[in-house]
């Protein structure tokens, strides 16, 4: 049997929660799929504050937002969430399935927003099978999520926010930070984020990269080595790190399988982090009725996801009726709203990638279509 | 350098500090915010308005040191633990710093913490004069450390742990 319904969303981390509420609010029946068993994607394990305007609850901590856009959905009559539900597929005559508690769903919806996030990346080099190497985020849920202190002593690769947040809350967990090392000559997180963990001791080292791991049947340690203006390594700089694990963070990317499977327009933009459905003004994609909202269509911080979801879940309710003129203004607010967060230098790279989709899109609606 | 290592230089802390005919007059917040990121709790957290974030949610915070009294009320309140407040004025030789800590154990008022420098280096044993709970929702402590005026502007975190007792 086939399930009819309005909304579907894809995925109930910030952007998914968000857009839920937003279409409901103007009266749409959403139902969402989360494949956790929980609501709150990521947010789950955010124990830090995040950043942001009131409107994103800047100064909150992610664990609290998470609850407060979970319970607020759980709580909505026109909201009907699914967890251990994960989308399978979205099929050209517009069917959705969906693996739910060993059930194969299948659900036609009018509108469907794909906010399925982004996954870590991995890091090629020696030994790097060695139990002990994770990605940071496998870290950070081990110890924030189920209460698993889940190192001694950690190498964490990568500065940019990931590495540092999970590094200083390692460091909360009375975990030992042996160091942060990154490749690039530049912290690239925030640099308050930077600042705390090297007034708590821990050092932070650019243009390092790994050079190898070693270990007998797990990991002991790490050979650590400089890089030139040209990445290369430099002979000689080798250090020796004892740690029983390496933490990757080492970038996300986007989770955009449903997209590709759906037919949607693609497109390698670097700046967006991979490969990423090119979206309109209403982060629609090239498929009517289907829309992509937060890490899917560009790596961003949660904060830009939320306002994301709000805008897609605006613009598919109107798109059914459902308040059209209030829904338009609301859309617009939220697109003000993202246009303030990416205005300053720290939007500068998403802004580019931005730029690079829009000319695709033009591209397609001038009828040359690169699809 | 601040972008490299995480370490604000000299340039950039005397760019934020208050000049020293304000620092002698009294508590004083220090807003060690040195890059453009949307971000402005401190703002909404100041009653007095002392603190601006202008001409838009990029800008860095700007304190204005003649309306701030060094409340101390934006210490929990900056997502990225930047801000400090510095009064001069606490005794004979010693200034208060306060500092915001997010670790346990946190220090007993009357205990010695070991105060570190903006880069972790070990400063000496001061006593901590307050430690205030940020609450259930905000969970930042604000740590009141009584330090050699000297070191007023060079204690910035303590070390987890390891209190001692009395002076």
């Amino acid at each position: 049997m086939i399930r009819e319904v309005e909304i579907l969303v894809a995925g109930g981390g910030p952007a998914g929660l968000c857009a839920a509420a937003a279409a409901a609010s103007l009266g749409a029946k959403v139902l969402l799929c989360e494949r956790s068993d929980v609501p709150g994607g990521q947010l789950v394990k955010q124990t830090h504050k995040f950043f942001g305007s009131e409107k994103q609850y800047a100064g909150d901590r992610g664990i609290h937002i998470g609850r407060t856009l979970a319970d607020a959905a759980v709580n909505h009559p026109n909201i009907e969430i699914l967890t251990d539900a994960a989308v399978l597929g979205i099929y050209e005559d517009g069917v959705v399935t969906v693996l739910y508690k060993n059930q194969h769903l299948k659900i036609r919806p009018k509108r469907t927003i794909v906010a399925t996030g982004a996954a870590e990346k991995f890091l090629a080099f020696p030994n790097n099978d060695l139990p002990g190497i994770y990605g940071a985020g496998a870290v950070q849920t081990l110890m924030n999520v189920h209460g698993v202190k889940p190192a001694e002593r950690v190498l964490m690769v990568g500065a940019g926010n990931i590495g540092l947040i999970v590094s200083y809350q390692l460091l909360q967990a009375g975990v030992e930070v042996a160091g942060v090392i990154e490749a690039a000559p530049r912290i690239g997180g925030y640099l308050v984020h930077a600042s705390k963990l090297r007034r708590a001791g821990v050092p932070i080292r650019t243009g390092y990269t790994i050079k190898e791991a070693y270990g007998n049947g797990k990991l002991e340690g790490a050979v650590i080595c400089r890089l030139d203006e040209n990445w290369k390594p430099v002979p000689g700089t080798e250090e020796d790190i004892r740690c029983d694990t390496i933490c990757l963070a080492v970038g996300l990317t986007p989770l955009a399988e449903l997209c590709w499977q759906a037919g949607c327009q693609m497109a390698f933009i670097r700046e967006l982090s991979g490969h990423v459905p090119v979206v309109d003004g209403n982060l629609e994609t090239s498929i009517p009725g289907l829309y992509a909202a937060g890490d899917i269509s560009g790596i961003e911080e949660a904060s830009a996801a939320m306002v994301e979801g709000r805008l897609a879940g605006y613009a598919a309710a109107g798109s059914l009726g459902y308040e059209p003129q209030k829904a338009g203004e609301l859309r617009q607010g939220a697109a003000e709203e993202l246009a303030e967060l990416r205005s300053g230098p720290a939007g500068a790279r998403i802004m580019a990638g931005l730029e690079k989709a829009a000319a695709l899109l033009a591209a397609r609606k001038g009828g040359a279509g690169p699809c | 350098m601040l972008i490299q290592d995480g370490i604000p230089t000299r340039e950039d802390i005397q760019s934020v500090t208050p000049p020293a005919h304000r620092l002698a007059q009294g508590a004083v917040a220090i807003a060690e915010c040195f890059q453009k990121i949307p971000c402005n709790p401190c703002a909404k957290a100041c009653v007095k308005k002392a603190i601006r974030v202008e001409p838009d949610i990029n800008a860095t915070p700007k304190v204005d040191f003649d309306i701030c009294n060094g409340c101390g009320a934006c210490v929990a309140r900056c997502p990225g633990l930047a801000i400090f407040v510095v009064d001069m004025t606490y005794s004979g030789g010693e200034a208060l710093v306060k500092l915001p800590f997010e670790f346990l154990p946190v220090p007993q008022e009357g205990q010695l913490a070991c105060g570190l420098s903006r880069s972790g280096e070990e400063l000496g044993w001061f006593p901590v004069v307050k430690a205030v709970s940020g609450g259930k929702r905000n969970m930042t402590c604000t740590i009141s450390l009584a330090v050699p005026k000297e070191l007023a502007m060079e204690v910035r975190n303590i070390k987890v742990g390891g209190y001692r007792d009395g002076r």
